[in-house]
């Protein structure tokens, strides 16, 4: 048979198929490839497992070890040097309430931020990209330089607030206000500008238009990134402690000017405690902490998909 | 489909009574409204963007109660020149407006003249449909909300609804999202929240071409019907659409210097469009209402 001959061809497509090399009309994927795709997925998979693992080893080790602890008890028991009647009350109440005043400080100030930078600040405005960069670089700071600098200027002069909350919550606010604006600056520039362009059209005023179109309609983004700095201002230990967190307090904190403790550095004292029972209390006491966390992130959540549905 | 395009729209224009086609007249349309007011008069408008001109020398005058066509090629400056007319062009930043551009009178660009005054007279639909992302009703609502207004907001809602022909396809879901409407029903949408603010003036930037040819149907019907109480100005990619709704017609054209290193738009013919369609002054527009260039 001569080359060109459809018999040729005929002929070839028969061996082919004999061998069981493709089909009729398509060629089987070369076989580097198939391996190449089956490598990248099994590798894709075993990164996200070891994450998980991680997250879940650690949650079982401690669910395990602060079983016999995890009871009401643990939350309504105060601050006690017998590790039997020790409990979380004050320390959660310590968090509670900085975590209140942080909230109260980082939604106008991060949200404000973030409108100015991304509505009214030009992006070829020198003072905006100044914002910008060291938004930026604050979000990279180490957060015991901003316990430091709580230290600094919050707890003695210029404000000289001393050891207390309030201390405590201006600081971590300052911690996690870079994260806010970044966040809530992406969800506004999310925001397509084709509802900026219909409002206006309409005769509304910039400022209505960023009020009533434009947060409106960043609110799910904004509200993930205020719960993300919440989150992270929950479990920041290092700052605290140069602000005078007391780890043993006798009392409740009960307002701005309190002294206080919180739950991170109630569960470090805890792990410092020679007695095994302290060890148990340390365990359970960051159960509830990662439950409080878990509870954090689903109002978020549910807060995103609640404004999501009402459109 | 050029080639039908050149005879259809002809046709169609000219069975439209209002519309004279014989050279130098001002047309029926005039007799049938013997004082036909200028709404906006522009001499020697230019934009340019960074300094460079997209815009050039554009004079024409814009009739009260009669829908005004700008048809061109793209790049041609159509979009640009409706733009300067609300003064949406405020918005991109280095962009600059010279020349004469009157509005009743009175000069769109005087320095006491806040744009967002401007806007509430003069309204806009765009060429992509832009819903909020809020019910029917607060898309609605919103405009005259924003200007003060007051009392039964529900009665403005419908009869604005009403006046964009949507009311009775939306009645029942009124506080239902606005995004699951028909691209159609969004853009019938706009303009109903659009007239809500009661402008005196509604400009469209190719308001249809997102449109299905039924979308866009309904829409030309309510542009006829709209130009009873309201100027229109359109911008459109669709020479026949020009013929079907438009009372007058610019042609522009992008237009070279002369090294070929720079271009702009520029207005080649304005007139009534069954003279435009049928017997153009200019031998550009021709070639481009014919379908022999664009």
């Amino acid at each position: 048979m001569r080359p060109g001959d459809p018999r040729t061809a005929r002929a070839e497509v028969a061996l082919a198929s004999a061998r069981g090399v493709g089909t009729e009309i398509f060629s089987s994927q070369p076989r580097a490839d198939v391996i190449r795709a089956a490598a990248f997925s099994v590798a894709l998979y075993a990164a996200l497992a070891l994450a998980v693992l991680g997250l879940a080893v650690l949650v079982l080790d401690n669910l395990i070890e602060g079983a016999p602890r995890l009871n009401p008890a643990l939350l309504t028991n105060g601050t006690s040097s017998l590790p039997a009647n020790a409990g979380l009350r004050s320390a959660l109440i310590g968090t509670l309430w900085i975590i209140g005043f942080v909230i109260v400080l980082i939604v106008p100030l991060g949200v404000g931020a973030a409108v100015f930078l991304e509505e009214y600040a030009g992006s070829r405005s020198r003072v905006a990209r100044l914002i910008e960069l060291n938004v930026q670089n604050l979000a990279a700071v180490p957060s015991i330089i901003y316990g430091l600098l709580g230290l600094a200027f919050i707890a003695r002069a210029p404000l000289n607030l001393g050891f207390v909350v309030l201390t405590a919550s201006l600081t971590l606010a300052l911690l996690v206000l870079p994260v806010v604006i970044l966040v809530a600056r992406e969800a506004l520039r999310a925001v397509p500008g084709s509802v900026r362009e219909g409002s206006l059209a309409l005769g509304a005023t910039k400022w209505q238009t960023i009020r009533h179109q434009v947060l409106p309609a960043a609110v799910p983004g904004i509200a993930t990134g205020v719960i993300l700095a919440i989150s992270r201002a929950i479990g920041e230990t290092a700052p605290l402690v140069p602000l005078g967190a007391a780890t043993f307090v006798t009392f409740d904190p009960n307002g701005p000017f309190s002294r206080y403790t919180a739950l991170p550095l109630q569960i470090f004292d805890w792990v410092k405690q020679p007695q095994a029972e302290f060890q148990t209390l340390a365990a359970a006491a960051i159960i509830v902490m990662l439950g409080l966390l878990l509870a954090m992130n689903s109002v978020a959540i549910w807060l995103r998909n609640r404004y999501e549905r009402s459109w | 489909m050029y080639a039908t395009m050149s005879e259809r729209p002809a046709g169609k224009a000219m069975t439209r009574p209002r519309v004279s086609v014989r050279p130098g007249s001002r047309g029926v349309a005039e007799s049938t409204k013997p004082d036909l007011r200028r709404v906006f008069e522009l001499q020697g408008v230019g934009v340019t963007y960074s300094g460079v001109a997209a815009v050039r020398e554009v004079s024409m005058d814009i009739y009260e109660n009669e829908v005004t066509a700008l048809i061109g090629p793209s790049g041609c400056g159509k979009s640009t020149l409706i733009r300067c007319l609300n003064r949406m062009n405020d918005l991109v930043a280095d962009c600059e407006v010279v020349g004469k551009l009157h509005y009743q009178g009175e000069d769109l660009y005087g320095p006491n003249v806040d744009p967002v005054q401007v806007r509430k007279l003069i309204g806009m639909v765009f060429q992509k449909p832009n819903p909020f992302p809020k019910s029917i009703r607060d898309n609605v609502a919103f405009g005259p909300k924003m200007i003060g207004q007051e009392g039964d907001l529900d009665e403005v809602v419908e009869r604005a609804l009403r006046g964009a022909a949507l009311w009775d396809e939306v009645k029942d879901r009124l506080d239902k999202s606005a995004f699951g409407l028909s691209g159609g029903q969004q853009q019938r949408l706009c303009i109903a929240r659009c007239i809500a603010v009661e402008p005196e003036v509604i400009l469209m930037d190719e308001p249809c071409s997102a449109l299905d040819p039924i979308s866009t149907g309904r829409i030309e019907d309510l542009m006829l019907e709209l130009k009873e109480h309201y100027s229109i100005v359109i911008v459109t990619h669709n020479m026949q659409q020009a013929a079907r709704v438009s009372d007058r017609t610019a042609f522009l054209m992008v237009e070279q210097s002369p090294d070929e290193r720079a271009s702009w738009g520029r207005v080649v013919e304005y007139d009534l469009t069954g003279k435009i369609f049928t017997n153009p002054a200019d031998q550009r527009t021709e070639d481009y209402v014919s379908g022999k260039v664009g």
